[in-house]
């Protein structure tokens, strides 16, 4: 942790509400270094959203703040791509022409015509989509979308790539070829990605560590998990892993056992959600001794 | 090219020949004459029905001009209307023929002769009437698309204004043409006033009548397009610090286009069925006045002809509608939404 690429601290936030102020996120403290992967866990609605968001300066947080290479974020802009759910892809142009909006507006004054279709072509092909360039997206797969999505948050090529649950929409086929595409990508690049996930398989399989979220209200960091993995990394290779398996448990334990899903159980949420932890090796999380691998 | 053939009678709205096509290529007959029947056989019979029933319900009422026509007497009305129509033109063909011959002969005798041109001013024909209520609807329609949109997308990007103007929309929306016309033609009367008239009156009058009641839809429907652009779109646009006018131009109004062409189409629908009643009142040439004219003449083919241009009302108003659908469709980013 030598160097502080992207630094959250004291991030809180609170949205107001008819019967009050609601805050969905307390005291988030987290610190990023360069060409690091990370991917952010929790139950639906615990905030996770929220600090990609107030990352992307999309929201604000209400106190604390955002520190990218030492200046503090406050508005959303194009070194913070933001990869989302549903591709949110201008259905009116083309695969080309939308990533040919982002990159025209990134690179203006930059790189001459040919130069930007260079890029543009490059960009597409590291998805693997330079020969749909000129179908619309009604015309492409769901998978293939994203793809798109992705190549067009590369083309602006930002300091932090932030991905809200960029495979959530698609089928388990299509996501597990969008994992293999995205690690080689991430091979190449070096990119520091931020990534929203729900999925377990997911998180260990592409991250340097994975940031469990407690449950709302007043979501919190509960616990930070390094995978150690040799990359590249294999999907079929891993999963007769021992260390894979041990990472999967883990956070399959924060959780299930820890962190229950509110919608099964409203009593947990909340009451472990104090402590603050960062990337050490213990931590006290509720009345429980940890320990974070 | 099959497949351009039949992608291009599906947008122009002509999907009941495809079946003609894939069976003239070889597909499967069977199917094909399913669809045929589909397509073409039901609807055929349906007409049919109503002609027989029209028919044999016409003879049981009278009027007082006479018998209801039936479907016979209405075909017979529609040629000779079509008679009609041609003895005009060669009327009007004879009378410049006669008037450039006096002009050839007046020169003739001497170069610096004073010479006049007039117009034939005979009674126009139902297909000039036709013509005229085309012009007129077009006309309101498109000051009507005018003032729409441009009100339409400030209002959806804008929610103070949209709930400043939404009382005024909703007041106005639903005032009849008729309530309208008489203001309409006071107005034009008096602010309209000019030596050599580029317009008539009476086309002005039941183009704004025309336009007033006719611009709602469109401004709705832009409004609710604009305001609803996907908030993912929204945020890209944040990300790629888009500025204001990029954003209107290039992301607010294309995603608004197919709610513009929803609002146009029923806008236009709308325009074309004030028109009619604007006609009737404001004595502008059009098929509303010759309706009103057939029924204050009275005669005993009177009520075929109206009948006659109940039909055409209904063809062309359906005409129009197609015609906005296809460019609904040619306009429409998303194909695989099936409009109708």
């Amino acid at each position: 942790m030598s160097n502080e690429y992207l630094e959250l601290s004291q991030v809180s936030i609170e949205f107001p509400t008819p019967k009050g102020p609601f805050k969905a996120l307390n005291q988030v403290d987290l610190k990023i270094s360069q060409g690091e992967f990370v991917s952010l866990i929790g139950h639906s609605g615990c905030g996770k959203s929220t600090v990609l968001n107030i990352i992307a300066g999309l929201l604000k947080a209400t106190t604390g703040g955002v520190l990218l290479e030492s200046r503090e974020v406050d508005e959303p802009g194009p070194e913070r791509a933001v990869v989302f759910q549903h591709h949110s892809l201008f259905p009116w142009l083309t695969v080309y022409q939308n990533v040919e909006l982002a990159v025209k507006k990134v690179f203006k004054g930059k790189m001459n015509k040919r130069e930007m279709a260079e890029w543009i072509h490059h960009n597409l092909e590291l998805v693997h989509m330079r020969h749909a360039e000129h179908k619309r997206p009604a015309e492409i797969s769901g998978g293939m979308k994203q793809r798109v999505g992705i190549a067009r948050a590369l083309a602006m090529q930002p300091k932090v790539l932030l991905m809200d649950e960029p495979f959530g929409a698609l089928d388990a086929l299509t996501r597990a070829h969008l994992q293999d595409s995205l690690m080689e990508i991430q091979d190449e690049l070096g990119n520091t990605v931020i990534m929203i996930t729900h999925d377990v398989d997911e998180a260990v399989l592409l991250s340097d560590r994975i940031v469990m979220m407690t449950n709302g209200p007043a979501a919190t960091i509960g616990d930070i998990l390094h995978i150690d993995l040799p990359r590249p990394r294999r999907r079929v290779e891993l999963a007769g892993d021992s260390r894979y398996n041990a990472y999967r448990a883990e956070v399959l334990k924060f959780l299930y056992e820890r962190q229950r899903n509110p919608a099964d159980d409203d009593d947990t949420s909340g009451k472990t959600a104090q402590p603050k932890i960062r990337a050490v090796k213990t931590a006290q999380v509720g009345d429980e001794k940890v320990k974070v691998a | 090219m099959k497949d351009k053939f039949l992608n291009t009678l599906q947008l122009i709205g002509m999907t009941w020949l495809s079946p003609l096509v894939k069976l003239a290529s070889g597909d499967n007959p069977r199917e094909q004459f399913a669809d045929l029947f589909r397509y073409v056989g039901l609807p055929f019979i349906a007409v049919a029905a109503f002609l027989f029933l029209w028919a044999g319900l016409a003879s049981k009422v009278d009027t007082s001009l006479g018998q209801l026509p039936g479907p016979v007497q209405v075909w017979d009305q529609v040629q000779g209307l079509a008679e009609e129509h041609e003895r005009e033109r060669h009327k009007a063909e004879a009378f410049y023929e006669r008037q450039d011959e006096r002009n050839a002969k007046k020169l003739a005798k001497d170069p610096d002769a004073e010479i006049k041109w007039r117009e034939y001013t005979g009674k126009p024909t139902f297909l000039d009437q036709i013509l005229t209520s085309l012009v007129t609807v077009f006309t309101g329609f498109l000051l009507g698309t005018l003032i729409a949109i441009p009100i339409g997308i400030a209002c959806g990007l804008s929610k103070t204004l949209y709930g400043a103007v939404s009382p005024l929309i909703q007041i106005f929306k639903p005032v009849s043409p008729l309530a309208w016309l008489p203001i309409v033609t006071m107005v034009v009367s008096g602010v309209y006033v000019s030596a050599d008239p580029m317009f008539q009156k009476s086309f002005i009058t039941s183009a704004i009548t025309v336009m007033l009641c006719s611009l709602w839809p469109t401004l709705i429907n832009t409004a609710v397009g604009v305001a609803s652009i996907d908030r993912d779109l929204i945020n890209v646009a944040r990300v790629l610090r888009l500025g204001w006018w990029t954003q209107v131009f290039k992301i607010a109004i294309p995603s608004a286009i197919p709610m513009i062409f929803t609002g146009l189409r029923i806008s236009l629908g709308i325009g074309w069925m004030v028109l009619i009643a604007a006609e009737m009142l404001a004595q502008n040439p059009g098929l509303g006045k010759f309706v009103w004219d057939e029924f204050q003449n009275g005669s005993s083919d009177s009520l075929g002809r109206i009948m006659v241009a109940v039909l055409a009302i209904g063809l062309i108003g359906f005409l129009l509608d197609s015609l906005m659908l296809t460019l609904q469709k040619i306009f429409s980013y998303d194909r695989s939404v099936e409009l109708r």
